[in-house]
């Protein structure tokens, strides 16, 4: 058996467990430096977010642990049914859920307050895996990848029920993993089309996006016009997509604004946009206020990350210098903001080294992904590369002011239990299913 | 392993990943190295520059006494978001013993000043029984905080003449050259010694770099201190003047209008410099400066007005030695010379009367001063302007005035105070244009006697006896011997040259001084004689005028005095004013002998106290009268000052109207030519 746990160690990636490790303890850095006054006496002091992070950061190894004491078909076997309880424990949240900053996305146990629509990731991610391992799926046909499509946007949707948005756009990654699955290529398109529509519609006024909508549809026409006559499907791709951007620049945009979207989504929206909303989405109330009054600062939290990062220079201010950090001017920064810490303290090098690592874990993650045997740890670890991008790349984005502020974490980085456990059990299972990769699970 | 597509697309996620990172660490190459507005902002919200004031320096006395100190108050300051919602006001009313209306007042104003998370003043400048009540309960009243400030203050309520005060800067001086460096809100030296060694007292402002929190809240300092300066401490004065003869001068001066100046002939250092009224410098410290000034200003008795060194008078007889020396000088008379005086002096043509009128008593220079002979004096003025070496009377009194402003008068002594006044001494010009040229040595004759177009400070006064006094030379009198215990220091290099101003023998200035000590021990000055000093003096009885109801009137003569002892090696020259108070020898006479008693015996004789409690219980003041000069003067002003803006309207009109007119020539001649 000695022997068994020797190998099993000695099969686990390196690298991976390396970078891991790197990111927690930087983490768990940033968390101190935000927190950290000069007038504490002594280190992990109690009540504090950095003791308790550390707590998180012991927990999570614990749980590493079992994980990796934990025979690699058990995941596989129990991946479905633990999906079911993830459904019914997001479901039960929404009736039961404490009302944190407007949202009902969290659970509390007693003392223990967490966020089932971070630990559901978990969940859907071995379900998916499981499922598009099964012998009876065929992802190339339609059926199997609309199931597939709804095993991810499932717990999206209970999860918007809760008002987190920003958390069920995480759900998205799931479809990167299904794209190397054999989800075909016009998706990825039409996914990156519909972004850009999303944006210039934003940007653009209704009636110039139109007319160049317009312009373009009769570009492709007049270009593609002998083909056009005779193709069916081309007829039906040009007049459809048109048809479609028309709708949504003129009628969905407009109306999600006015009656879907909360007012501080439209304003975080156009905040990362640089712009002011408009104020045909402006409902009636505030019209009547003055212009002052209605222009409140509401890109506060990006503006105040924005000025800590870009103060940071090229070396940074140094450890614990940080005086935007220090002095709690940038809010939540030890959660969703934490990204400017580090940018401020480390400067430009701090912060490249840091999205090295990122990418190159991700890199990892894919190659590792690879080289599994079975179709299910390659799915499992593709889900967890999707997840562990969409957070980087959004929480990133949001700091220095490329996206809107959406309020998902930094992997490892941020402090909470429920996302630092989360993601570390997501990195354990994949050692795991890694450490097996020569084994066929099912 | 069966989807053969897929193989391919792993390169597509991969360079997903790839592009994201790039465009992130595009985004963040841009942010953090190009754009520098950021660490402007960075330092804009969260660095604050903290000006620390350093205590200003400490004034000592000739003896070392504490004239002048920091004493250090507290105020009560409130920091609105830590008192509890609970708080039991009644318990901190009690011990401050203020009204609850009072309290709820002072939290507004405490909480508004600079926000509920900051500390605002609550109650300024505690009193002693306040600080202890409070010290001792700090711990029960949460939010409230006792605070260090430092206020000037005095020991003695002696000095306000010199000593000056301080405050906030005004408008105006922020305009100074002088004051550049200063910033609305600081404190300054607004008179007096303050003023004059403003530079000196202040110190150097420390400067602290501090962070604070997003409530605006102070923190760490910046970069662990590393740009900071310190504060320095303003440096001491150690003065010439004696705070125990300024006391007895303040006393001795007391219900009398008038100053009293007094010198150490070896230094030019001032000993004392009474104005009386005189006030405590306590009143013009603190909270309370702004109510007291005024109603120190609203006095008819001018208590703010330094008579020392502000008010001028005619010399009277005073000037008779001065003009003895400026004869012997230019070498017209010698000691001997002698003016065959009969109770007159008619050589111009008309009648000057002189108080003696037996032959001889003008016989030599030294019965001359010794009787203060009025004909001598004017002869020997005529002699000095009419030297035929001269080439005649306008030339003449030019090189008499020169000699007369080489003694110090004319002009500011540029004693180290602000705001002297020079005085009256009128060159050739000013009589050629008062008389269109016409006029020769008998028109002014006067001015030999110490009448007519010459007025003098009493610190001028001072300084002439000082001339004679050292045999010739004089330091220009200051208050300051030492800045932080260096005589040296080149702050006062200006009060270390010797101005030697004559170029008579000692063996004249023997004579001169014979004569002045003759006026002592069996002249007008008898009241001054002491049996173991040999004091010379001079006494000045002089008439003055002033506009009562519209009517030039004759006012009581001012009492002038001016004296040095001992006669050998003299320490002390003093100059003594009581206005309106009769002669010389009356009032100033006695007053200047006790204060040179005072000086150089520490202590009055027995036979002498009744002289003392005579002083000490004179009251000279016509309060009626002084408050009917007061109110003319004033109002004079006011007139002064309505024309003065008067006319300033009429000049800004005036301009604005001319640029209208050159404005609308402009278009019409543009629009004439454009036709």
């Amino acid at each position: 058996m000695s022997t068994g746990i020797r190998s099993l160690f000695a099969r686990i990636d390196a690298l991976t467990l390396l970078l891991y490790f790197i990111l927690v303890l930087v983490g768990l850095m940033a968390v101190f430096s935000v927190e950290y006054r000069s007038t504490d006496v002594g280190l992990f002091l109690p009540g504090k977010n950095y003791t308790n992070q550390a707590i998180f950061l012991g927990i999570s190894l614990f749980a590493g642990l079992i994980i990796l004491f934990t025979d690699s078909k058990a995941f596989a076997s129990m991946a479905f049914l633990s999906y079911l309880f993830g459904i019914v424990l997001l479901v039960v949240t929404i009736f039961l859920g404490k009302n944190v900053k407007g949202s009902h996305s969290w659970l509390s146990l007693g003392p223990v307050a967490f966020q089932p629509g971070e630990v559901c990731k978990i969940f859907t991610s071995l379900a998916l895996a499981k499922f598009l391992s099964l012998n009876e799926t065929d992802f190339s046909k339609l059926k199997d990848r609309l199931i597939g499509a709804a095993f991810a946007l499932l717990p999206a949707i209970i999860i918007v029920l809760q008002s987190e948005t920003g958390l069920a756009l995480v759900y998205v990654a799931f479809f990167l993993a299904m794209y190397r699955e054999g989800l075909p290529n016009g998706i990825l398109i039409c996914g990156f089309s519909f972004i850009a529509l999303a944006i210039a519609s934003l940007l653009l006024s209704q009636l110039i996006l139109f007319i160049i909508l317009t312009a373009l549809a009769a570009l492709f026409t007049a270009l593609l016009w002998k083909r056009f006559l005779h193709s069916g499907p081309l007829r039906l791709l040009i007049i459809g997509s048109y048809a479609v951007a028309i709708l949504f620049s003129q009628l969905v945009v407009p109306f999600a604004f006015r009656h879907v979207l909360h007012r501080y989504q439209t304003e975080r929206i156009y905040a990362m946009l640089g712009q002011d909303v408009p104020e045909a989405y402006l409902p009636e109330s505030e019209l009547a206020e003055d212009e002052p009054t209605r222009k409140k600062d509401n890109n506060y939290n990006v503006t105040q990350s924005k000025i800590a990062i870009g103060s940071g220079g090229l070396w940074g201010k140094g450890i614990l210098n940080g005086t935007s950090t220090k002095n709690g001017f940038v809010p939540e920064q030890h959660t969703d903001f934490i990204f400017s810490s580090i940018a401020e303290q480390f400067g430009f090098v701090g912060s490249a080294l840091l999205i090295l690592i990122y990418v190159l874990l991700m890199l990892r993650i894919s190659f590792l992904a690879e080289r599994q045997r079975s179709t299910f740890s390659r799915v499992y670890a593709y889900c967890v590369a999707s997840i562990l991008f969409v957070h980087f790349a959004i929480n990133i984005s949001m700091t220095i002011g490329l996206a809107p502020v959406i309020g998902i974490t930094l992997p490892f980085l941020s402090y909470g239990g429920s996302s630092l456990l989360s993601f570390s059990i997501l990195i354990f299972i994949l050692l795991r299913l890694d450490a097996d990769r020569a084994v066929l699970i099912r | 392993m069966s989807f053969t597509p897929a193989n391919s697309r792993r390169f597509v996620l991969r360079a997903i990943f790839i592009a994201m990172g790039l465009v992130l660490l595009i985004r963040l190459l841009f942010l953090q190295l190009f754009e520098p507005k950021y660490k402007v902002m960075a330092a804009d919200i969260a660095i604050y520059r903290q000006v620390v004031y350093p205590p200003r320096g400490v004034i000592y006395d000739r003896k070392g006494r504490v004239v002048c100190y920091n004493e250090v108050v507290y105020d009560l300051q409130m920091t609105a978001s830590n008192v509890p919602r609970d708080f039991d006001s009644s318990a901190l009313c009690e011990i401050l013993g203020i009204d609850g209306k009072t309290y709820h007042q002072n939290y507004e104003k405490a909480k508004w000043s600079n926000g509920p998370m900051r500390p605002g003043t609550f109650l300024p400048q505690l009193s002693p029984a306040q600080t202890a009540r409070f010290g001792e309960n700090r711990y029960s009243f949460p939010g409230f905080d006792m605070v260090e400030r430092n206020i000037r203050s005095f020991p003695e309520p002696h000095g306000g003449a010199f000593l000056g005060y301080i405050g906030e800067i005004s408008q105006r001086m922020l305009k100074q050259f002088r004051f550049l460096s200063y910033q609305p809100g600081d404190y300054v030296g607004l008179d007096g010694l303050e003023l004059a060694y403003e530079e000196v007292l202040r110190g150097r402002r420390g400067v602290y770099y501090r962070e604070k929190d997003k409530f605006n809240r102070p923190r760490d300092s910046y970069l662990k201190g590393a740009l900071d300066t310190p504060a320095v401490a303003g440096r001491s004065l150690q003065l010439y003047v004696d705070m125990a003869l300024q006391k007895y001068g303040e006393e001795l001066m007391q219900n009398k209008l008038g100053s009293v100046v007094a010198i150490d002939p070896e230094t030019g250092g001032i000993l004392a410099m009474v104005s009386s009224p005189s006030y405590d410098p306590n009143l013009l410290r603190g909270a309370d400066r702004s109510a007291n000034f005024a109603a120190l200003y609203k006095l008819h008795t001018k208590p703010l007005f330094n008579r020392a060194m502000k008010a001028f008078y005619n010399p009277g007889s005073t000037q008779k030695p001065m003009t003895a020396l400026i004869a012997l000088n230019d070498g017209v008379i010698t000691p001997a010379y002698g003016y065959p005086c009969r109770g007159g002096y008619t050589l111009c043509g008309r009648f000057i009367a002189c108080t003696h009128s037996n032959p001889g008593h003008a016989a030599n220079l030294r019965l001359a001063l010794a009787n203060s002979c009025n004909s001598y004096f004017c002869h020997i003025y005529r002699l000095s302007v009419d030297a035929p070496k001269f080439g005649g009377v306008k030339k003449g009194l030019h090189k008499w005035y020169e000699q007369m402003y080489s003694f110090g008068f004319g002009h500011p002594t540029g004693v180290d105070l602000p705001y002297e006044i020079g005085g009256t001494l009128f060159d050739t010009l000013q009589y050629n244009e008062m008389y269109h040229g016409a006029w020769n040595s008998c028109t002014n004759v006067y001015i030999g006697m110490g009448q007519g177009e010459l007025a003098v400070t009493p610190l001028q006064m001072a300084n002439g006896m000082c001339i004679i006094a050292n045999h010739g030379y004089y330091y220009t009198p200051h208050l300051v011997r030492a800045i932080a215990n260096n005589p040296k220091d080149p702050v006062l290099a200006p009060y270390l040259v010797k101005h030697r101003v004559s170029n008579i023998p000692d063996t004249a200035f023997k004579i001169v001084g014979l004569g002045m000590m003759d006026v002592v021990n069996h002249g007008t000055a008898t009241v001054a004689r002491m049996k173991d000093i040999e004091v010379c003096a001079k006494t000045g009885t002089v008439e003055n005028y002033a506009m009562l109801n519209g009517k030039r009137t004759k006012l009581q003569n001012h009492s002038v005095f001016v004296a040095f002892a001992p006669r050998v090696h003299p320490k002390i020259a003093i100059a003594v004013t009581v206005e309106n108070a009769g002669y010389g020898a009356t009032w100033a006479g006695p007053i200047a002998s006790l204060m040179i008693e005072k000086y150089l015996k520490d202590s009055i004789s027995a036979e002498r106290k009744p002289l003392e409690q005579r002083m000490l219980n004179g009251k000279v003041i016509n309060y009626h009268q002084v408050a009917i000069i007061d109110s003319t003067q004033r109002a004079k002003y006011e007139l002064y000052r309505q024309r003065k803006d008067w006319l300033r309207q009429q000049r800004d009109s005036l301009r604005r109207a001319q640029d209208s007119a050159s404005f609308f020539w402009y278009v019409n001649h543009y629009l004439m030519k454009k036709k």
